[in-house]
């Protein structure tokens, strides 16, 4: 099977190619940048950082890859954090166990993706307009649940899934490494995934052609709400407490950022989660290495979108096809190239 | 004869040609000073190709078009307009949140000291709406006033800009007789005005009462050009449908061995998109369904599918009453369905030939049990080679291929199903003549080998070619069905005419 893995790195290349290029460039900077160390059993360092840093919008774009790849769009997922963190921390703090509150939690996560998805497959309203409902409205109801104030707790059990770590790594970097594997196990290991490019690219034929598409359709939505209950989870664990008006904030933009660096097309089809998480990564390591470089604060958002549009250009079919050199084996990452199984 | 001069537009030896297609193959069209030339043809005959030939919308590959004996090349609509060919579409191609003056006279507005004159405007304005008999508050929208308002705001407009030829593509397909009626006077005092008329409709009877002379197309070639007080309706059905017997094809017919009766519709139909028919289909069969456009072919084959639910009468298989209320319920009785418009509802344009073929059979399995990758290899190499798609390899995106063997593709995606009933719309359209005559020997072979099959289609030999019965079609309606002995072109379109002409008495 070593085609299988070739193509699967082919398609990675761009993206390890962009990461790759900007830790160099942080560590020239920043020389202690690549230093890793074992304090307590538990890896320390700015590269362990930016996977934990990294986590929500690791989560969520996972989600949001797959809901794109229907060509839809989920903004919702911001504010879906927030109410899922505020009703973990409502529930923990109001004395249930941490196994209910996550459950609970979780289940509310994929209530607020049915909604959604009932929105975009069953009343047929453009995605886009149909998850920025929930966007709008669900940041005021997650501050109904909080009632306006950081709802703060000290449950050990939950505070680890923040701050915690489970064989030398940050909790939150387990969490979103196995659910990811995991998800993409699901999508390449059954039929899923090509349903749902199938129904991305043309949902009209493969509904003629048999695909249950509003179900694929309301199951991509499910899964992002699901992310993102998780994602909310992990942020609320992280400060101790649910803060309705910031968690998540600005984080669906992150998401859909990273699925487009990731290369999966926001016209729906091919798509790829590992090529998403890698996105993830490297907008987070971005983040992390302004930070780290002492620019003027000012400058950071310019950089970042300077470093982005660089990213989106080295991707693009027309620059590939004038500097065919940088796809170097032939079939490397064409946007059309699938994620092998 | 008429000499040259008579002609305000001459179009002469016209070529078009698209990738794998020739849409226009040396049309010649003549338009006479004062008259209306209706043209005709079926879809995809090269009616909206010839017209943006002549308005500039398309560079023509070869030939020359004359108005008033001087040779143009417009390189754009602008152009065409600028020269004196002006256009009204279907759908009205103004800006609707604009008010009626504005629309009139938009990138032209009068001005003052460098600023719209809107009184000069609005005044000028209603003085040209007074030719046209009305009487407008040229300050409101045009989105306040009805389709056929626009329409004769469209048509001022056009006269009004180019004056010399105005082509009408579809006016009357959104309005009531009234507005047709009112339309209609319009046309007539332009007409006597001098102005050369082209106009495109589906609507005989529209045809028979505003236009002068008619000239059909198909195919991409020219068919004729008639007086219309010299052609009656039969023979105008004929020309745009074809009755010349392609000899090869219909020596080729076979008589089918009466198989069992298996499929049974009753009163079957969807209120606005087909009445309630009947109609019964055995094993081995090839029902043919004949009418001309707008008929309800395509929404019969939607209604048996289930892409459309029926919301009258039964379907039974096999004496059983059957559920046939959705795709996937119709694809669970071993339906399948290639539709008319393949591009935006048969192919998957992104995805391998591979993942096309194994589509619905995936589908039908559910995502659970996924096809192995082996198993789609096998499935996809079995079929391009069985019914010839022509690929550099399976793995190539469908969207590459050409119409033939796009549509070789997803007959493919049904046959891995191992369907009993298979419905294809308009199965050989706008694929080339070598493809055409190998899905033409597909749908026999199927048929010899058990399958009950639906086919639609516009080519009349075709029908007679491989169809065991022939269904006509008439104003969303099934008025006639023709069997055995009385399959003949002939009788087609003398069947269609039939229809028409009683609903034209």
């Amino acid at each position: 099977m070593t085609s299988t893995v070739r193509t699967y790195l082919g398609r990675l290349l761009p993206q390890l190619i962009a990461l790759a290029i900007i830790i160099a460039a942080i560590s020239i900077i920043f020389p202690g940048f690549l230093n890793l160390q074992i304090q307590n059993g538990r890896l320390y360092g700015s590269l362990i950082d930016i996977l934990n840093r990294g986590a929500p919008v690791v989560l969520l774009a996972i989600g949001m890859t797959v809901v794109i790849a229907t060509k839809g769009i989920d903004l919702s997922v911001g504010a879906v954090m927030a109410i899922c963190g505020a009703v973990s921390a409502s529930l923990i703090t109001s004395g249930h166990s941490l196994a209910e509150t996550l459950l609970v939690t979780l289940a509310v996560g994929v209530l607020c993706g049915v909604w959604n998805g009932i929105l975009v497959a069953v009343l047929d309203i453009q995605p886009i307009i149909a998850t920025l409902v929930l966007m709008v409205a669900g940041r005021g109801i997650a501050q109904l649940i909080t009632e306006g104030a950081i709802l703060t707790f000290n449950d050990p059990g939950l505070i680890f899934i923040g701050s915690g770590s489970f064989l030398g790594l940050p909790m939150p970097v387990v969490i979103w490494l196995v659910f990811g594997i995991l998800v993409a196990l699901v999508v390449r290991q059954t039929a899923l995934g090509m349903l749902v490019e199938a129904v991305g690219v043309n949902r009209e034929a493969s509904t003629l052609s048999g695909v249950f598409t509003p179900v694929l359709l309301i199951a991509a939505y499910v899964l992002s709400g699901l992310c993102a209950a998780i994602a909310g989870v992990i942020a609320a664990a992280d400060i101790k407490g649910a803060d309705a008006n910031n968690a998540g904030l600005w984080l669906e933009l992150d998401a859909i950022l990273a699925v487009v660096v990731g290369g999966t097309s926001l016209l729906g089809g091919r798509f790829s989660i590992a090529a998403s998480v890698l996105g993830a990564i490297i907008i987070q390591a971005i983040n992390t290495g302004i930070l780290l470089s002492g620019f003027p604060p000012e400058f950071n958002l310019i950089i970042k979108a300077a470093i982005i549009v660089f990213i989106l250009v080295l991707q693009s079919p027309r620059f590939r096809a004038v500097f065919t050199f940088v796809s170097m084996p032939r079939a490397a990452g064409r946007p059309t190239e699938r994620e092998a199984k | 004869m008429q000499t040259s001069n008579d002609n305000i537009l001459s179009a002469v030896r016209i070529e078009k040609g698209f990738p794998g297609t020739k849409a226009l193959d040396k049309v010649d069209f003549h338009l006479r000073r004062g008259e209306v030339h209706a043209l005709l043809g079926e879809n995809g005959a090269g009616k909206s190709t010839l017209i943006k030939c002549l308005t500039g919308a398309y560079r023509r590959d070869g030939g020359s078009i004359l108005l008033d004996g001087e040779e143009i090349d417009p390189r754009d609509t602008f152009d065409a307009q600028r020269l004196g060919i002006g256009t009204v579409y279907q759908e009205v191609n103004l800006l609707p949140n604009l008010s009626v003056a504005e629309n009139l006279f938009l990138g032209r507005q009068p001005r003052r000291f460098g600023m719209v004159d809107t009184r000069t405007m609005n005044l000028k304005a209603r003085e040209l709406l007074a030719e046209y008999e009305l009487d407008l508050d040229v300050t409101r929208d045009l989105a306040s006033y009805s389709v056929a308002i626009q329409q004769v705001v469209a048509i001022a407009r056009a006269v009004h800009l180019s004056g010399k030829v105005l082509i009408l593509d579809e006016p009357t397909a959104s309005l009531d007789a009234h507005e047709v009626a009112m339309l209609f006077r319009i046309v007539r005092r332009l007409k006597a005005r001098g102005l050369g008329i082209i106009f495109i409709t589906h609507f005989l009877e529209q045809v028979y009462e505003i236009s002068d002379r008619i000239t059909v197309l198909r195919n991409g070639h020219l068919v004729g050009t008639r007086e219309t007080s010299e052609l009656n309706r039969r023979d105008l059905i004929a020309m745009m449908i074809g009755r010349e017997l392609a000899a090869e094809i219909h020596a080729a017919r076979i008589e089918t061995a009466e198989g069992r009766m298996r499929y049974r519709f009753r009163n079957y139909g969807r209120r606005g998109r087909i009445n309630p028919f009947d109609l019964d289909v055995r094993a081995g069969e090839v029902v043919g369904i004949a009418g001309l456009l707008g008929s309800g072919r395509t929404e019969t084959a939607e209604v048996l599918f289930g892409a459309h639910r029926a919301d009258s009468g039964t379907a039974e298989i096999d004496g059983q009453t059957v559920d046939l209320s959705s795709p996937r319920a119709a694809i669970r009785h071993k339906f399948g369905f290639c539709p008319e418009d393949r591009k935006t509802a048969g192919i998957v344009g992104d995805l391998s030939v591979r993942e096309n073929i194994v589509l619905a059979l995936q589908a039908r399995r559910g995502w659970t049990r996924p096809l192995s990758r082996a198993e789609q290899n096998r499935l996809a190499d079995q079929y391009i080679r069985a019914l010839d798609i022509r690929t550099a390899d399976r793995e190539k995106p469908i969207k590459l291929l050409s119409g033939g063997n796009q549509q070789k593709a997803i007959l493919a995606r049904w046959l891995a199903t191992e369907p009993e009933f298979l419905i294809l719309d308009e199965p050989t359209r706008g694929i080339d003549v070598g493809a055409h005559a190998e899905i033409v020997r597909l749908i026999e072979s199927l048929r010899e080998k058990g399958l009950s099959l639906i086919v639609i289609s516009s080519e009349i030999e075709e029908l007679v070619a491989y169809s065991s019965r022939v269904v006509v079609l008439r104003d969303r309606s099934h008025v006639a069905e023709l069997g055995g002995d009385r399959i003949s072109a002939h009788q087609i379109v003398e069947a269609i005419a039939a229809a028409n002409e009683r609903e034209a008495s």
